[in-house]
């Protein structure tokens, strides 16, 4: 049973974001790191990178696999959580603690083609 | 078209343990029980056991068995004697690789071939067609043989402790065949891990029998996720990724096993000679990254932003930490020591060329 937290958004290739202010914090649910297994490394964009919403903006690998991280919304990268440089199965241990980048949203409409975690827990099963 | 997925004789155990599924070479096969590195750590610190019963045998006898054999194969069988075995390759007459395979030397008429499971039917095709002008019969035994690797340090105190199997007396790439349960096994000291272990050759039922001895013993199972990590850091290659129709044994660096002189030739052996002395315009190298970024299979490798070649397998070490990929390039740029790039996704990685044995194995000689 994955935790999904009430007041995130989410996207249909699991990622959320927390917003607070213009900001958005953005990284995989729970479900993601869960399905992944350990993860090995995390391939960050760097600050004042741009990222679009629905485009890629990095990775998340395990031992076998890289999947690919899809930006939920548009903005700038302001900060990158540089603890998973050194340190990526942080991401294992709490998916939603341990963001990965921190976005100044360009645009808060986009906000609203996400999912809430009601209609995130009932695409994932739960 | 799709081809039914076929399953070993282990499957219901596996899918009962929880194992991740999924198919491997017309087989569904578990990748993990638990996870790749706690799997790939019980081999080399202690012990774990595969499920290779999808690997496929086939069995060369009668008068010509020898010189057949010889023939369709780049190791030299007149080199060992009966109850060893050699490793090597099968080969077009262009000296691409049909398959990498090894063969049991059963006795001087009587030879035990153990390929890869995707290749099966290439194979056994193959070997018929070469078949033609030997007095040989050639026995495709697949469906008679499920097949667990023991691998690892307390392989052998395993084999004895739980499947009752004294195995003090072989030595590496050896076998013996004995009774069990009143049937003939095949018991080896061979493996694909970079550990000492072994290989057990017998009717389904009895592996299924000795797989839940060494559970019920607490012996990690492990998937072919980590069986993959575990070979690849010993230097050993997988067909597919580094030996190929395109790859010969010589561009991939594996000549130890291609005997050129030995008598009566084989088939691939003048295109061999040739690469070896013109040199092949690719090679397969190690390489090591600086940082911890992933090169996956089929990421391009630059010498300064020039594509020189690609990744063929690339993970980040398990053992050693670090990243290390074998990569197919040019032969120019393939010195030990010469520093070149890999893109990943949008960045690009410096790295460096290096032996492409990462980790030092542990075999019992």
């Amino acid at each position: 049973m994955s935790n999904v937290i009430d007041g995130l958004y989410y996207s249909e290739s699991h990622e959320y974001v927390k917003v607070e202010g213009n900001f958005g914090f953005i990284g995989i649910t729970d479900y993601a790191q869960h399905e992944l297994g350990n993860v090995v490394y995390v391939d960050m964009p760097e600050v004042d990178d741009e990222v679009t919403a629905g485009e890629e903006f990095g990775a998340v690998e395990s031992v076998k696999a890289a999947s690919d991280l899809l930006s939920p919304v548009s903005g700038t990268v302001v900060e990158v959580n540089e603890a998973l440089e050194d340190e990526p199965g942080l991401i294992n241990k709490d998916a939603f603690e341990n963001w990965i980048i921190k976005v100044e949203l360009s645009d808060m409409s986009e906000l609203d083609s996400l999912m809430d975690a009601a209609a995130y827990k009932a695409m994932i099963g739960e | 078209m799709t081809e039914e997925i076929k399953v070993t004789c282990l499957h219901d155990r596996h899918v009962a343990q929880g194992a991740l599924m999924s198919p491997f070479a017309g087989y569904d096969m578990p990748i993990q029980y638990v996870d790749i590195t706690t799997e790939h750590n019980a081999v080399r610190n202690k012990v774990g056991v595969f499920d290779v019963s999808h690997m496929g045998e086939v069995e060369i006898t009668g008068p010509d068995a020898a010189k057949f054999t010889n023939y369709i194969f780049t190791n030299d069988i007149n080199a060992i004697k009966a109850g060893q075995i050699l490793y090597g390759m099968m080969l077009y007459p262009d000296g691409g690789t049909v398959d990498d395979l090894l063969v049991y030397r059963v006795d001087d008429n009587d030879y035990f071939l153990v390929i890869n499971a995707a290749n099966i039917d290439k194979d056994v095709a193959w070997i018929m067609e070469q078949a033609k002008d030997f007095d040989v019969k050639v026995d495709h035994q697949s469906a008679l043989y499920g097949q667990i690797a023991v691998q690892g340090p307390d392989a052998e105190k395993t084999m004895g402790a739980v499947l009752n199997i004294d195995t003090t007396d072989l030595t590496f790439y050896t076998f013996k065949k004995l009774e069990y349960d009143g049937k003939t096994i095949i018991v080896s000291r061979t493996g694909y891990t970079g550990e000492d272990g072994f290989e057990v050759y017998a009717d389904p039922a009895i592996i299924c029998k000795m797989w839940d001895m060494l559970m019920e013993a607490g012996v990690q199972p492990c998937g072919l996720g980590c069986r993959d990590t575990l070979r690849f850091e010993a230097g050993l290659p997988l067909y597919g990724d580094e030996l190929t129709p395109e790859i010969s044994p010589i561009a991939a660096t594996f000549g130890m096993f291609v005997k050129l002189d030995k008598e009566g030739g084989f088939i691939g052996r003048d295109a061999c000679a040739q690469q070896k002395a013109e040199g092949t315009p690719k090679k397969l190298v190690g390489l090591e990254l600086e940082g911890k970024a992933i090169p996956r299979h089929g990421y391009d490798v630059l010498d300064g932003d020039k594509v020189v070649g690609y990744i063929t397998t690339g993970y980040h070490s398990i053992t050693l930490d670090k990243s290390v990929a074998f990569a197919l390039v040019d032969r120019a740029v393939g010195a030990l020591g010469n520093t070149l790039n890999v893109q990943i996704r949008k960045k690009v990685f410096p790295a460096t060329v290096v032996k492409k044995r990462f980790y030092t194995p542990n075999y019992k000689k």
